[in-house]
């Protein structure tokens, strides 16, 4: 799996920072998802511009205190396809 | 309309009763319901609207929806649905659209496509409407357009639901399912596949307001639901080996269960519905109820949701009575709807008599009888006229 492929939101979701949940969210018809801080941080840099090692790099800056991400990040984008939340640009 | 029985005087001293109350527990009101008006074009049997709807105060200003829209916000309120009526048939529905993305919502119309054109999709799409449902009445002309009233609706609905879909919008596919149309389930499912639907709601009647006064004509044998619960099945295995991502979502009607629904949740507890007259309420069935609802005119909806009355009525559990106070499901299913209880058995504070544990289970056990033999009597459609009728009557 290379970590060049571009991960970008399926249009059914929309994520937002929300206050009342102290949270990100995803929102989509009818529901809405609460995730937890890890899940939020990085779909929070899912743009469909940036590739998956971008967003690990910017990871990395935004928590220097953090051991090596790339792993969780891979594993994070594994779940959220399979969720249908996002999808992949190679 | 004779089902909903007597009404026990507590009831209605506790409706007389001062507004305000000691507020309980209550979450965000998640999900805010806006009905927009009551106005629609087509005459579905089995509205959720209130019988009588042409009753009902002036609508409300744009300025006034503005109003709730920020509060509930305000509030935590992230879902809103447009809703009716036909909510299409507001000239400022636009405005409101631009507001509810301005605010942050997650904006969603339910429609019945009878009045919208490629010009308005695109005019809300850039107002930021992310998501719309479009409700079919049957998967064929002939069935569609006689329960909704209406010659030109089909049609209407098949190039509306194309449009929908040609915008980028995420599209929900809703199909009313009765004992007219349950039978072909399959290709009402072949249907949704064509539209290229995201989600399919293949909801089975709930009974309140219209649907109630025509559950006969409309209430499924149980034959009939467990072989279109079968054909959904094979349709979900054979979506997903043609890796085809939509979702086929069965709602059961509770008259097939033994226990009750969990409805909304629980009373006033994540659900807002505010009526095209600004009363405000914690289900949209709930104005049917001996309760003195609250108005968005009159109060702010904080006030509203923490500390009127109606919304705390039948809020936790110290309000139910047997079998529901002792039972250890009452956290599970909050003794089902109160709407129910109440039309069914005159009190909304008895146990929903869908539970097996009703003394009042008989009346649902006797609808299930009625289903396998129905009568064969009109429907009543849902319109001014017949609504000014339920007027005089109550």
């Amino acid at each position: 799996m290379s970590n060049q492929r571009i991960p970008g939101f399926n249009p059914m979701f929309r994520l937002q920072w929300e206050k009342a949940q102290d949270s990100y969210v995803l929102l989509y018809p009818e529901g809405m998802i609460k995730l937890n801080p890890s899940a939020g941080e990085i779909l929070a840099r899912v743009d469909g511009q940036r590739s998956e090692a971008e967003i690990t790099a910017a990871l990395q800056q935004a928590f220097p205190e953090a051991d090596s991400l790339a792993a969780d990040v891979c594993e994070f984008m594994e779940v959220a396809c399979e969720q249908n939340w996002i999808r992949f640009h190679e | 309309m004779n089902r909903t029985g007597s009404v026990s005087t507590s009831e209605l001293q506790g409706s007389a009763c001062l507004p305000d109350v000691a507020p309980k527990p209550a979450g965000q009101p998640l999900w805010l319901l806006a009905e927009l008006t009551y106005k629609c074009p087509l005459q579905c049997p089995y509205c959720s609207n209130p019988l009588d709807f042409s009753a009902s105060g002036q609508e409300l200003s744009t300025e006034q929806w503005v109003k709730v829209l920020r509060e509930a916000r305000e509030m935590g309120a992230a879902q809103l649905g447009f809703s009716g009526g036909e909510p299409l048939t507001r000239p400022d529905l636009n405005e409101l659209i631009q507001e509810a993305r301005h605010l942050g919502y997650y904006s969603n119309l339910i429609t019945s496509g009878i009045g919208l054109n490629d010009h308005k999709l695109e005019q809300f799409r850039a107002s930021g409407l992310d998501h719309i449902q479009v409700s079919f009445q049957a998967s064929d002309e002939a069935v569609n357009n006689m329960l909704a009233g209406s010659a030109k609706a089909f049609e209407q609905k098949l190039k509306m639901a194309r449009a929908v879909k040609a915008n980028g919008y995420p599209m929900v596919l809703n199909f009313v399912t009765h004992r007219h149309n349950i039978d072909r389930i399959d290709r009402i499912i072949e249907l949704c596949i064509e539209l290229g639907a995201d989600y399919v709601e293949l909801a089975t009647c709930q009974y309140y307001g219209w649907a109630l006064e025509n559950r006969e004509q409309l209430m499924p044998s149980r034959a009939q639901l467990e072989r279109a619960e079968r054909i959904t099945n094979e349709y979900r295995v054979r979506l997903e080996a043609a890796g085809n991502p939509m979702k086929l979502i069965f709602v059961t009607p509770d008259y097939y269960e033994e226990r009750p629904k969990g409805c909304m949740n629980g009373w006033g507890q994540i659900f807002l519905t505010v009526t095209p007259d600004g009363t405000a309420l914690p289900c949209h069935s709930a104005r049917q109820l001996p309760v003195q609802f609250p108005n968005v005119k009159d109060r702010s909806l904080d006030d509203i949701w923490y500390r009127s009355f109606g919304f705390n009525k039948y809020r936790g559990n110290d309000w139910m009575k047997e079998p529901c106070r002792s039972c250890d499901e009452k956290e599970k299913d909050f003794g089902g709807c109160r709407c129910q209880a109440y039309m069914l058995t005159g009190d909304a504070a008895n146990a929903d008599p869908v539970c097996s544990k009703s003394q009042h289970h008989g009346k649902i056990l006797q609808a299930r009888a009625e289903a396998e033999a129905p009568a064969d009597v009109p429907m009543t459609f849902r319109n001014e006229r017949n609504s000014r009728v339920f007027c005089r009557s109550e």
